[in-house]
């Protein structure tokens, strides 16, 4: 039983949570991610972990309530428990002194690269980072970014806050206007991520995405995760689940995170 | 008087229209007098060839004899001697190629049914094993709660050694409950097995992923285990490498069974999806295949198909359980190879485009190499594919582990006899040193580095 020590909203539908799971926390490294089942009849999902205390033993998770599960998972109060909590899983992030890097987050993105940020500030690079909300409401971790960050530049979709736009247009500019990243990170939606990698791609900037797709055990053992990666059949939890962009199949990605769809929706009414 | 042989028993199975249905067991067991019955038709051997035919060498006319007797409680105690999990074994063993094919009875008669036998006095004994004495000697870690690991923490703790197994999933019991399905092997016998192996006092941690939660390097150095035990398993699929494997709607054997088995996705008290189409193709000839696709029309698939690009005689699923799936109404189609999966208008899979083969010469594995026949692709419209072609293990133990030399294929490089590895201090056995095999073969395993692992330490 791994208990919930806090639970904090951030935006709507986005919380903050600290678990206590003291084999994760003492382990874990930015990019990792943990799989949780909730209760009995549970199913086993991915989260990315955001931050870990390995004195206190807590790891931070963020998470958006959209499906049945993580709709359940925001509503459990300090003190209750998830009954199961594997990890951490996956390769980390690799972090090194590239010298100029850019952070970009599309929603709840935003916080799972933070943690990348912040490393790469703490390996001596220069950190530019995005974040890109829906709404002025939806902006996430404004203040954890900008202290690891020597620029901070905000997106909205609507312009109620920063630019109107997508990061991914500001940062195609800022490189047609002349300047120049030496890595970049970008975690978001497919979208999101397929439109910076693309942006990228003829400046030839090594981007790196992380993905989310539908996974059972999060070990390698049942391959629902596989993507398509320069050819090659690769397993998110294992070989992942960060990629060069530029390699991934994005249109495949896509396509496989919709196939139960219905199903979610279906137990979406029921919740 | 001219007395008739006494007939081989029967086992009892459910009419197919009726098992179908459910995930209950297929094959039901002896009652006591038929049990007897059969335990009489043994000759008592005094060579007994059955028992070099099994893995363990489990002492079959011993247990027998005591069923003749009446005495089930003392049968399994003859046969967990050699093997801990007899309920277990005597459902999915395949004893056709073991045991029952070195029968003396094989070759004038039928075979004693082993199996039903070895079924019937798992079933009936009291699990009453005492907990283990003063678990004085060195402690051992055990990792993947499998048919390997759950046969060697219980020989070591029956040594003297305090034993912790740890396992990456929720529950403990390894291909045994995420890939056997309830109809094959119920999920009960394994629980009681487990429990059974905590009463004499092995600790088992679950959600712990060696190699990503602990290096085996940290159990030895920092947690002081003074030997570990891999059993880690195949758990990492094959798939065929063909164009279109990654449409929607293709799963590996692997993710099917485990969310049907473990994670009970076909219950909608349960919240794990699953979608499966009214008709579904399995790729594979073995027992995992033949599993996916009962367990496929059992969770509602009205029509199933299994591909198989040899002939029936070639398939190395067990001959018992091709018939049941043939009962059931799973539709077979020998000489059959797929070579590309299609979408439809949505694109989820569609159509799968099939090569008629012929055989030819026997290949490396000494079958007849299954070989294309020119211009006879065909397809057949399909929901949803299941890929059942074989698994290996995944890497991270072999990558995380200093000095542990590993094979091409991600298996470890152990000694069969031993179970000694590139590392002094750890053992390996089962699947992950084999590849994917059978649970008897991983009992073995672990039975014997059980004993390798009790001399190291003392």
């Amino acid at each position: 039983m791994y208990p919930i020590k806090s639970s904090r909203r951030l935006a709507p539908d986005i919380y903050r949570l600290e678990v206590q799971a003291d084999h994760v926390a003492t382990s874990v490294k930015p990019g990792q991610f943990v799989v949780l089942r909730l209760d009995e009849k549970g199913e086993r999902f991915p989260l990315t972990v955001v931050d870990a205390d390995p004195e206190s033993g807590f790891i931070f998770l963020v998470v958006q309530a959209a499906g049945y599960s993580t709709k359940k998972l925001v509503n459990l109060s300090p003190g209750e428990s998830i009954l199961d909590l594997l990890g951490p899983l996956g390769e980390p992030t690799k972090i090194a002194k590239f010298g100029r890097v850019a952070c970009l987050g599309g929603g709840v993105g935003t916080a799972l690269v933070y943690p990348i940020a912040k490393a790469c500030a703490a390996a001596g690079n220069e950190v530019v980072s995005f974040i890109g909300a829906r709404t002025a409401k939806l902006v996430l971790l404004e203040d954890e970014l900008d202290s690891v960050s020597n620029e901070l530049v905000i997106t909205t979709d609507d312009g109620s806050r920063g630019i109107q736009g997508y990061g991914a247009d500001v940062l195609a500019r800022r490189l047609q206007a002349g300047e120049s990243f030496d890595r970049v990170f970008a975690i978001g939606p497919v979208p999101m991520m397929k439109s910076v990698s693309d942006v990228t791609r003829p400046a030839d900037i090594e981007t790196i995405v992380s993905l989310n797709p539908i996974m059972v055990d999060g070990t390698g053992m049942c391959g629902g995760c596989r993507v398509t990666v320069d050819g090659q059949v690769k397993f998110a939890c294992m070989d992942g689940p960060e990629f060069d962009g530029h390699d991934v199949d994005f249109e495949e990605l896509a396509a496989r995170q919709q196939y139960f769809k219905d199903h979610e929706e279906c137990y979406l009414q029921n919740l | 008087m001219n007395q008739e042989k006494p007939e081989r028993q029967r086992i009892p199975r459910r009419r197919p229209e009726e098992r179908v249905e459910d995930f209950q067991e297929v094959a039901r067991g002896y009652t006591s007098e038929q049990a007897r019955r059969e335990a009489e038709r043994c000759l008592q051997c005094p060579k007994p060839q059955c028992v070099e035919g099994c893995p363990v060498r489990v002492d079959i006319p011993g247990f027998i004899k005591k069923i003749t007797s009446d005495e089930p409680q003392a049968a399994a105690e003859v046969i967990k001697i050699t093997n801990v999990l007899p309920a277990i074994c005597g459902r999915v063993c395949p004893q056709e190629d073991q045991c029952e094919a070195r029968c003396i009875l094989a070759a004038s008669d039928e075979p004693i049914n082993i199996g039903a036998l070895e079924r019937y006095a798992g079933d009936r004994a009291r699990k009453q094993e005492k907990p283990s004495g003063n678990l004085t000697n060195p402690p051992v870690a055990v990792v993947g709660a499998g048919p390997a690991g759950l046969t060697c923490a219980a020989d070591l703790l029956r040594l003297g050694h305090p034993v912790t197994i740890f396992e990456a999933f929720h529950e403990p019991g390894g291909v045994l409950v995420y890939g056997i399905p309830e109809f094959r092997l119920p999920k009960e016998i394994v629980r009681e097995e487990i429990r059974h192996l905590e009463d004499m006092g092995a600790k088992i941690e679950t959600n712990v992923l060696v190699g990503r939660t602990v290096t085996i390097d940290q159990l030895l150095n920092e947690q002081k285990f003074a030997s570990v035990f891999v059993a880690a398993g195949a758990g990492t699929p094959w798939f065929l490498g063909l164009p279109g494997e990654n449409l929607p709607g293709v799963y590996a054997a692997n993710e099917f069974l485990t969310r049907v088995n473990l994670m009970r996705a076909h219950r909608s008290d349960y919240a794990t999806p699953l979608k499966l189409g009214d008709r579904v193709a399995v790729i594979g000839g073995g027992n995992v295949a033949l599993d996916s696709a009962r367990s496929a029309l059992r969770v509602g698939a009205s029509e199933v198909l299994l591909l198989y690009r040899r002939d029936r005689e070639q398939m190395p699923a067990r001959k018992m359980e091709v018939e049941h799936a043939e009962e059931e109404g799973v539709e077979f189609h020998f000489l059959t190879n797929p070579i590309r999966f299609h979408p439809d208008d949505q694109d989820h899979l569609g159509q799968i485009e099939c090569l008629q083969m012929k055989l030819g010469q026997p290949d490396d594995s000494g079958r007849p190499r299954p070989l294309p026949v020119e211009d006879s692709n065909h397809f057949y419209d399909v929901d949803n594919v299941i890929v059942a072609v074989g698994s290996r293990p995944n890497r991270i133990i072999g990558e995380t582990t200093e000095d542990l030399e590993t094979n091409s294929d991600n298996t470890i490089a152990a000694d069969e006899s031993s179970g000694a590895t590139s590392r002094p201090e750890v053992f390996a056995g089962g699947d992950v040193v084999t590849g994917s095999a059978t649970v008897i073969a991983a009992m073995g395993a672990g039975r014997r580095a059980a004993r390798s692992i009790h001399n190291y330490l003392t």
